[in-house]
């Protein structure tokens, strides 16, 4: 299910590529000098396409850290950049820590909410799991803006108001659709023999669940973990709306926050760091967990 | 208004009753409960709360002020910006949705056989997306802008910006999504496509078909489910365009680029600090997104039969 499985291995040689690729002649011409030079413009123009999306990435990660007038790093190269973006209000540390612990909480909740939920409507029938489930995948057919105004209101009167721990509850709830459903179909891939065995050997079912199934959906739950991070690190809205003290901001508000630092005039070398610090911890999860990542889009549209 | 747990008697009722079901079903229920108190506390008592705010006048900092039914309705439709917010919403939706869907579906076709030189291509085009919204908006407004941009040589000798007219801001946004998104909705056109039996394109083959016709006559049809799935996602998704614009474009120049979600921000929280309109701006897209999500998967069905 990796993003290199996609299509039939021509290994044996006999076996057709895939017909539909329209990607010049076969495999083995690869080899000769012949399909080398016939190959050459794909390579050219997929590598070009290729380099259109790295480019702005890359771009901006030497930016931040090279000479550029108006900026913290006016001559020379170095972190005068980051400097500016660690000073900046609170300091960017404060926002790390703030952005880390919305993180974390929220991964944490989604883990064990879609984890014990996954398995009730994956081995249990109770009165009311049909319409639960679907109540909870309703949540995507749902607005962010239409849920985040009640919200707002609900969260201050629950003394929630401006606290992370409101946004991360929010969060949560926001990954529940996708969550309890990967979830579900994990825990449906189990053989039931697996679990049955174990409570016929004296486990409840919990110490089931937690002995024997939890293994078995790592998986899932690896990816469900990923997605709930990668969401509420760069999440906007919802702190942009729950939260409007400067001390509480997460790093995403404080990088934007920060464009209008001095009387309109736009620190662009910070911006620059900034986005940096934003986008490393994504990217190397990426690379780290690119299997885990595209199971869970595939996981999505294959049933959805 | 509080946070209330969600009822359970269902289950302690069905206790006494046959023991392996009413186990059964009080266990189900017991894993199910913290599903269960978000969905309710956190989604289903919200969206009723909205449809309260709706019909009654709630500013900002007073709160609930009493029914005024269909005051904020009135009020959101004849706001000075909401005929504009829909049409360019609308606007945005189409040209993100055509642009997204057919580059997605042509980087797939592109790097669909397996290949190390093809798995490097995927991932790269995959970065994109693990970056957040706001972050990649972050990143394009200092390439967009004229004084730090490496481009800026570039816009200054043509004389053009990227952000200073209308249908630039509206080309600008749409290149930063695509540029978000595409590896996305390429590797759910991957699914698809790998779902599509290899006897077929045989068959295709062996009838004389040429690339064109295969792409036309077979793999678009045999791929519908999957243009479904991705025209509702991409719509929704575009529907609903938030952070790009408020951090690239504020809803400028001349006010030409606010969706229709940056005017209940506006409602809410900038000036006008009115959440009942805002709420019932917030209850008008919801009943749009689903019609338009439902008559999207009619005509998608109905196509099929």
């Amino acid at each position: 299910m990796a993003i290199d499985s996609t299509s039939t291995p021509t290994a044996g040689g006999s076996a057709p590529p895939s017909a539909a690729a329209p990607a010049g002649p076969k495999k083995s011409d690869g080899i000769t000098i012949a399909g080398i030079a016939l190959r050459t413009p794909y390579w050219v123009f997929t590598g070009a396409v290729g380099l259109i999306f790295l480019a702005p990435l890359l771009w901006t990660a030497v930016a931040s850290v090279s000479p550029q007038a108006g900026t913290n790093q006016v001559d020379g190269w170095g972190f005068g950049n980051y400097e500016t973006l660690g000073g900046y209000q609170a300091g960017v540390w404060r926002y790390l820590a703030n952005s880390a612990f919305v993180s974390l909480l929220t991964v944490a909740l989604t883990l064990v909410i879609s984890f014990l939920g996954g398995y009730a409507f994956a081995r249990f029938k109770f009165p009311g799991k049909n319409i639960l489930f679907l109540v909870t995948l309703a949540i995507l057919m749902v607005p962010y803006a239409t849920l985040l105004i009640p919200l707002y209101v609900l969260l201050n009167q629950v003394g929630l108001q401006n606290s992370l721990v409101g946004v991360a509850l929010v969060l949560a709830m926001f990954q529940l659709p996708f969550a309890t459903f990967l979830m579900r179909i994990s825990f449906e891939a189990v053989p039931r023999q697996l679990d049955e065995a174990a409570m016929v050997d004296g486990c409840s079912s919990f110490g089931a669940l937690w002995r024997v199934l939890l293994p078995a959906v790592k998986p899932g739950l690896i990816t469900v973990g990923l997605f709930a991070f990668l969401a509420a690190w760069n999440d906007f809205m919802a702190p942009l709306i729950l939260i409007n003290d400067s001390e509480r901001m997460t790093l995403p508000l404080a990088v934007s926050n920060l464009r209008g630092q001095v009387q309109g005039v736009v620190d662009y070398g910070a911006t620059e760091a900034g986005v940096v610090v934003l986008a490393l911890p994504c990217i190397v999860l990426f690379l780290l967990l690119q299997r885990h990542y595209v199971r869970g889009f595939m996981s999505g549209a294959l049933k959805g | 208004m509080t946070v209330t747990a969600p009822s359970r008697p269902p289950s302690a009722a069905k206790r006494g009753r046959a023991r392996p079901r009413g186990r059964q079903a009080l266990l189900g229920w017991i894993y199910a409960t913290p599903t269960a108190v978000f969905v309710v506390a956190l989604f289903a008592v919200p969206l009723l709360l909205v449809i309260k705010m709706s019909v009654s006048k709630w500013p900002l900092l007073t709160g609930d002020q009493g029914i005024n039914a269909p005051d904020n309705f009135v009020k959101a439709i004849n706001h000075r910006f909401f005929t504009d917010s829909v049409v360019f919403t609308v606007k945005y939706t189409v040209l993100a949705t055509v642009l997204l869907l057919a580059l997605g579906l042509g980087l797939a076709l592109l790097v669909q056989e397996s290949s190390r030189w093809n798995n490097l291509l995927r991932a790269s085009f995959l970065i994109p997306s693990a970056l957040g919204l706001a972050s990649a908006s972050l990143l394009f407004y200092v390439l967009y802008s004229p004084y730090a941009s490496p481009l800026a040589p570039v816009m200054d000798h043509l004389g053009i910006t990227f952000l200073g007219s209308p249908n630039a801001a509206l080309f600008s946004t749409t290149f930063l999504i695509v540029w978000r998104y595409a590896g996305f909705y390429m590797v759910l056109m991957l699914v698809g496509l790998q779902g599509i039996p290899a006897d077929v394109y045989e068959a295709a083959r062996s009838d004389g078909a040429s690339r064109w016709q295969t792409f036309r006559k077979v793999t678009l049809p045999l791929l519908r489910p999957t243009l479904a799935l991705t025209t509702v996602l991409c719509v929704t998704g575009s529907l609903l365009a938030f952070e790009q614009f408020y951090i690239l474009t504020k809803g400028g120049p001349d006010n030409s680029t606010i969706t229709v979600v940056q005017l209940i921000y506006m409602v809410a929280f900038q000036g006008q600090n009115d959440l009942g309109v805002a709420a019932a701006l917030s209850v008008i897209v919801l009943v749009a997104l689903v019609l338009i999500n439902a008559l999207q998967l009619r005509a998608f069905r109905s196509e099929e039969s």
